[in-house]
């Protein structure tokens, strides 16, 4: 298990002196879309976030909730009109040459991925960013093998075109393109958008097993609450542009009146609890896995 | 990126924007060929003139017409340019090494700036008046008449809608891609002309992919919903010649006539 963290995070640091104890920090920052036209629109107003390493978070919000807007700060596709985002400590804007290397460390993996394979072949589209990095073809190679592993591709697929894969498998290889670089951060927009039950669930528990085994930190933005208290210990709720709630599960499914005002919901096995609470107060209410549920229910049946 | 207007129609409420397409459309070509007639200051002074009136009945903002200027600048200089020194002519009014500027040749330099401002003035204020679905249509309605020798008017006009509508989707796209594969490390600013090109490689394919992938779609739709083309089809704004397009096409007329007339001073 160690030595699989060590394969595919090899440089601890390149900065022994970075000091935050924060691998992610945005420190109030706004960002307005066509600033002094007609057209002008806050999408992210007034935002501060503390993200530490290894941590797991969920993002969630409503279409146009400006989720998708705060991703692209992360790795700097977009500047904010207003705030400093920080990674590792550092300001990331202050070095334009070293944008690509940012870009490598926070590992983006953008809605409906797969709509960005372009090579003939698998293997040589997972190549794509190592190769830009300028990496030996050997060190190459290996990196592409880790990530296909990973995301649970195997031979047969290397040299199979893109499009002859099926949609989950098509997603998986574009998300082994961002793995490929080795990122320190990974962030996936809607990973399981448009996929059917088993290649969501074989998705999220490869998300699940980059987070525990590998070590990264993640940043899973979602539509679905279950898939968000299923998988997260920390969730952040964003509403018109600002964080609105941050906190665990259970504190922030507390609060489901709040979330249906904006438009969300709790998950859906916890809106049965709560009902079933209701009727019999023994049952424990803030549950959001179907197993939890069944276990805590057998509890009250058969002590 | 996102950004891109095709044409530039200026919607506003005049008799310009209120005329019919065809009307414009051929008007332009008139006012274009009576334009490359002129042969006479008074022509280009009639000219100016008559776009100046019709420019106050569009209710455009002038600063928007020049605006069409500012693409052209370069032709202009190149084109007034040579013909200012490379024109043959008796009276020279400077000469200067190998540099002869002749009476002749600031007169054809001038008729040549004076006629591609005026055409590029014009011409402009078709597209600003004229939205572009009614530009199709009123092309459509103008080449009907080639129908029997199989001038397939109406899908030359669908096809010049659907390229129009899909414009905007396909430079989203084409951003979304751009950031995408930038989030892969891809560079698109450095390097040289042939490195740059090659770098377009990762946004072509996905784009012509999802192009494709998208016209399919659209034709499939198309058939669900029973298009035959314009078999049976009627169009809910029919184009009607009323008695301001008769107007205009007299006022257009007149203009030529005036135009001849200055070619007898």
């Amino acid at each position: 298990m160690k030595a699989q963290t060590n394969r595919l995070n090899p440089q601890p640091n390149e900065g022994a002196e970075e000091t935050s104890p924060y691998i992610i920090e945005l420190r109030q920052i706004s960002h307005i879309y066509n600033e002094d036209s007609v057209f002008e629109k806050r999408a992210i107003d007034n935002v501060s976030l503390k993200i530490k390493a290894g941590e797991m978070v969920a993002l969630i919000g409503h279409t146009g909730s400006g989720k998708s807007t705060l991703i692209q700060h992360l790795n700097a596709l977009l500047k904010p009109s207003s705030g400093m985002v920080l990674i590792n400590g550092k300001d990331i804007h202050t070095d334009k040459a070293k944008l690509k290397s940012i870009r490598q460390r926070v590992g983006l993996v953008f809605q409906y991925p797969e709509h960005q394979l372009f090579e003939a072949e698998v293997f040589k589209d997972v190549a794509f960013g190592p190769n830009q990095m300028g990496l030996t073809e050997e060190e190459v190679n290996t990196r592409v093998k880790s990530a296909l592993e990973v995301v649970g591709l195997d031979e047969s697929c290397y040299h199979k075109s893109p499009f002859e894969l099926s949609g989950g498998q098509k997603r998986r290889a574009a998300i082994a393109g961002v793995l490929a670089m080795r990122p320190e951060i990974l962030i996936l927009d809607e990973p399981t958008a448009g996929l059917d039950p088993r290649g969501r669930d074989e998705i999220l528990s490869q998300i699940k097993h980059m987070h525990t085994k590998l070590g990264l930190t993640i940043i899973l933005v979602s539509h679905s609450m279950d898939d968000a208290a299923r998988l997260t210990d920390r969730i952040l709720v964003m509403n018109k542009g600002c964080i609105i709630c941050d906190g665990t599960p259970i504190e922030v499914f507390a609060q489901g009146e709040m979330l249906k005002n904006i438009g969300l919901d709790v998950p859906q096995i916890s809106s049965l609890m709560t009902c079933l609470h209701e009727k019999n107060s023994n049952l424990p209410t803030g549950i959001f896995s179907v197993e939890a549920a069944a276990d805590a229910i057998m509890k009250l049946v058969r002590p | 990126m996102t950004k891109i207007t095709i044409g530039q129609h200026y919607p506003t409420d005049s008799i310009i924007h209120h005329l019919d397409a065809r009307v414009k459309l051929i008007g332009t070509i008139m006012y274009i060929v009576f334009l490359l007639f002129v042969n006479h200051y008074a022509g280009y002074g009639v000219a100016a003139l008559f776009l100046t009136g019709i420019i106050a009945l569009s209710k455009i903002p002038p600063r928007l017409i020049f605006r069409g200027l500012r693409m052209i600048v370069f032709i202009l200089i190149f084109a007034a340019g040579i013909n200012l020194f490379f024109t043959a002519g008796e009276t020279v009014l400077f000469h200067f090494a190998f540099i002869r500027i002749t009476l002749e040749g600031i007169m054809m330099a001038s008729h040549m700036a004076m006629r591609l401002i005026l055409l590029v003035m014009g011409s402009s204020i078709l597209t600003l008046t004229t939205s572009p679905i009614q530009l199709t249509d009123g092309i459509e309605s103008l080449l009907n008449p080639l129908k029997p020798i199989k001038v397939p008017a109406h899908d030359i006009a669908m096809l010049m809608t659907i390229a129009l509508r899909y414009i905007p989707a396909l430079a989203e796209e084409m951003e979304k891609i751009m950031k995408a594969q930038k989030a892969r490390g891809a560079d698109f600013d450095t390097g040289g002309l042939i490195k740059r090109i090659r770098s377009m490689l990762p946004i072509l394919v996905p784009l012509f992919v999802s192009a494709f992938k998208r016209a399919d779609e659209l034709a499939t739709a198309m058939e669900a919903r029973c298009y035959r083309g314009d078999i049976n089809r009627t169009k809910m704004k029919a184009m009607k010649m009323t008695r301001t397009e008769f107007i205009g096409m007299g006022v257009m007329i007149c203009f030529g006539g005036l135009i001849f007339l200055t070619r007898l001073l």
